[in-house]
């Protein structure tokens, strides 16, 4: 049955003698594994092709879009992690196999005529591999593929006579934008694969042609390419996908069960610098070498020296015409990928010693992880993309806001909010746990008011608040002691922090307690206000202390007569100078306040079902 | 090697068991990359339709008591695969008040799902691709309309001066009113 329908197809089709063809291919001196590497990148790339077409179904090509459904794809849809690890590790692997079959060929000579058009084939067809490399980095459109890409459009404009035109034309306008992403993708999905295809048609037809060049001496007599040789390829095309695979499920292996598949960034933004932005491990050697140029001359080193070297890769074939046109073609190749290697090494040294760089790739973990969590709130992803609700968010921005603005004089936890330790010595307190009732009694204790964490470094270290605290409170009576620890309780609570919600709603009493104490018994409403209007208070204004509102307007303008007044120490008016804008006062203040978004337990739990 | 139809290849146990092994192997590569991809592909499977749930559609005194049907934008929240849109228009419904009876209509025709329009000088609705007709209450109106059934009625709900709809679609094409789920 089966025998009559191949009969059939075989006389109108000649399916037969193809087959026959394809697998009945003379191998001089038997079956080698040096053979495998042509096989493995034809694998390679139909792995590529398969999962790119999967891909393509779920992928939305626009600055509003990108990110957000390689997110989908990534974290929503069911085995999404492990299909775009596929596509991602896969790429990495041809990577390599291209440079192994390079050096296949060269070594053994396979490019010496009649080979040579073959060779420049395959030069060809290696350099649109690179360059589905180089487009695909861009199509996620997070931070790391959007600042590296644009550092190799920049280099476009070098181009002498019409490098503005031409970078203009590859992303689609002066800007980066949907445009840019819609030629990626195009170059990325349509045009490369197609042209690689075509290529690869005559390659391997070439290659047909003229046979497998033999490694010398032959060790066995000649046999055919099925199946000896057919098995020796799929063992390499079964290591290469388990090393793919093992790639993938590499972070399951080390406990981040969350992170399988490769990594997605946080979503792209032209306004929020990158300082961790370096093109893939591949690319780095020419990223390094762009270093030894200096301003001016960037052209011999991304343009002229790189051309000159594929140059001179091109003509190979004809100089190992000669026996030591051969030797120094092999010599050639080790010095370049030696060179690229230390280049590569140096790069990776430099950035492991770059506090800056090791700090910012901290930080982009730190936005890439938020975001996700964001993703998954109720609210869901806005119309207007990922990168908006990245903006808006206390966590994110807060503590970058904090160490622009703030932290030249304040401190978070000692630090400047994002980790790292200011250069100028702290001055003015240190605002973590801000208005909590741990803060407060610090800020109450006759001990620790002159320490640098709170007044210490200010002038209001010899104000009256100190000077009371240090005649009165020090001396206060066990009695007069629970009163203050009350008015502390019932300060803190005008704040309504959220982390003090629960807290607060069940001390009612001792609230109301330290309320009375506050107005009547501590003296405070000698110089505060609290409770209700008083005109002639002369320091900041109690009423509401450390909530949401009161926290803006400090930040707008604490000279305020509302607040320090003419005893203002320093502190800038953010607000009423502009300094800062509306939306960037409140994301401090909530970050300070420790209020933004956090999933619920429960939420958690859901989502993982 | 004349005719390589028969030209036959080299036999033996050693060459079947590597045939054998390499086809296996080659099978279990290509098939990994297609089992992800299809993973993916058929993730809309696992998708549902929200329930219907009832929306506010209009006011009760601003629906003349005359028996002709009006139409109005149903907006609802909804879900397009990483966003979330808050009432944004899912669909419309004809709404008829006859007395204090409202009665509410899918605007979808049964028939291929294309959008109905009420003709006023025919008392009847049309739908403007395979001329379905439907009376003035839904029903199918010319018998060689190639809808299956009438236009499908939804539940209405009288909240106050408020009149609201369950609103949901149901399965083009078929006999039966099927919820699309």
């Amino acid at each position: 049955m089966i025998k009559r329908f191949i009969d059939w197809a075989d006389q109108r089709t000649g399916c037969r003698r193809i087959v026959h063809e394809a697998l009945y291919e003379n191998v001089p001196g038997g079956a080698r594994w040096r053979y495998v590497w042509g096989s493995t990148l034809t694998f390679a790339l139909a792995v590529q092709f398969i999962t790119g077409i999967f891909l393509w179904m779920a992928y939305s090509p626009s600055s509003q879009t990108a990110w957000e459904s390689v997110y989908y794809i990534q974290d929503e849809m069911r085995g999404g992690w492990l299909l775009r690890g596929l596509h991602h590790y896969m790429a990495q692997a041809m990577t390599i196999l291209l440079v192994l079959h390079l050096m296949q060929v060269v070594i053994d000579g396979a490019y010496k005529a009649p080979r040579e058009v073959n060779f420049w084939f395959g030069l060809i067809l290696l350099q649109l591999v690179l360059g589905l490399s180089l487009t695909g980095y861009l199509l996620p459109w997070d931070q790391k593929g959007f600042w590296a890409t644009k550092v190799a459009t920049n280099l476009v404009a070098i181009v002498p006579l019409i490098g503005p035109q031409l970078q203009k034309v590859i992303i689609g306008g002066p800007e980066y934008g949907h445009h840019t992403l819609t030629r990626f993708f195009a170059l990325h999905a349509g045009v490369l694969p197609a042209s690689i295809t075509a290529l690869l048609v005559g390659h391997i037809y070439l290659f047909r042609r003229h046979g497998i060049t033999a490694k010398l001496p032959k060790r066995r007599p000649d046999a055919m390419f099925w199946p000896d040789q057919v098995l020796k390829d799929a063992v390499a095309c079964l290591a290469v996908m388990a090393a793919v695979l093992l790639l993938i499920v590499k972070p399951y292996l080390f406990g981040h069960h969350d992170q399988l598949g490769t990594d997605l960034g946080a979503p792209a933004d032209a306004s929020e610098s990158y300082s961790a932005a370096r093109p893939e491990w591949y690319f780095l050697f020419l990223f390094q070498f762009l270093k030894f140029f200096p301003g001016g001359t960037e052209i011999w080193g991304a343009i002229i020296i790189p051309s000159l070297v594929m140059l001179v890769i091109f003509v190979m074939p004809l100089l190992g015409r000669w026996r030591l046109g051969h030797r120094f073609n092999i010599g050639l190749l080790f010095c370049l990928l030696a060179g690229a290697g230390l280049l590569t090494y140096l790069a990776k040294a430099e950035d492991r010693h770059n506090e800056n760089y090791v700090a910012a790739v901290k930080e982009a973990e730190h936005d890439a992880e938020r975001v996700r969590v964001l993703a998954k709130s109720p609210a869901g992803i806005p119309s207007s993309g990922a990168v908006t609700m990245l903006r808006n968010d206390p966590l994110t921005q807060g503590p970058k806001l904090f160490a622009q603005k703030c932290a030249s004089c304040h401190r978070y936890d000692g630090h400047d909010g994002t980790g790292r330790i200011p250069k100028n010595p702290q001055s003015a307190s240190d605002l973590k746990d801000f208005a909590t009732r741990e803060w407060l009694t610090g800020l109450l204790d006759p001990e620790k008011i002159a320490t640098t964490n709170y007044f210490g470094a200010t002038t209001h270290r010899e104000g009256k608040m100190a000077k009371f605290l240090k005649k009165d409170v020090a001396s206060y009576t066990p009695e007069q002691k629970e009163k203050l620890k009350a008015a502390v309780i019932a300060l803190s609570a005008e704040a309504q922090l959220k982390s003090q919600l629960a807290a607060d709603q069940h001390g009612s009493a001792l609230i109301e307690q330290g309320r009375a104490a506050i107005q009547n018994d501590l003296r405070c409403t000698d110089c505060h206000q609290f409770g209700k209007k008083d005109e002639d208070a002369t320091a900041p204004d109690l009423i509401g202390y450390g909530s949401r509102r009161w926290l803006i307007s400090f930040i707008n303008n604490s000279a305020h007569e509302e607040f320090y007044g003419k005893n203002n120490d320093r502190m800038p008016a953010f607000g009423a100078n502009q300094i800062l804008t509306e939306q960037q006062i409140n994301l401090i203040a909530d970050w300070l306040r420790g209020s933004w978004y956090e999933p619920s337990t429960q939420m958690t739990k859901g989502a993982e079902d | 090697m004349n005719d390589p139809c028969n030209s036959s290849p080299p036999v033996g146990r050693r060459n079947f068991f590597k045939s054998l092994l390499a086809t296996v192997i080659g099978g279990v590569l290509g098939i990994v990359p297609i089992l992800a991809g299809l993973e993916v592909f058929l993730d809309p499977l696992r998708r549902k339709a929200g329930a219907g749930s009832a929306v506010h559609i209009a006011a009760l005194e601003g629906l003349p008591d005359d028996g002709v049907p009006r139409k109005f934008a149903v907006l609802a929240n909804r879900v397009d695969a990483w966003n979330k849109f808050t009432q944004i228009p899912v669909g419309a419904v004809y709404l008829r008040r006859t007395g204090d009876q409202v009665q509410a209509l899918n605007a979808v025709c049964p028939h291929a799902g294309c959008n109905v329009d009420f003709l006023q000088q025919r008392n009847a609705y049309l739908c403007p691709c395979h001329n379905s007709t439907f009376t003035v209450a839904g029903r199918i109106g010319d018998p060689s309309s190639p809808a299956a059934r009438g236009l499908d009625s939804l539940d209405v709900e009288i909240r106050g001066n408020e009149v609201w709809v369950k609103f949901q679609n149901f399965e083009a094409g078929r006999r039966e009113k099927i919820p699309v789920a």
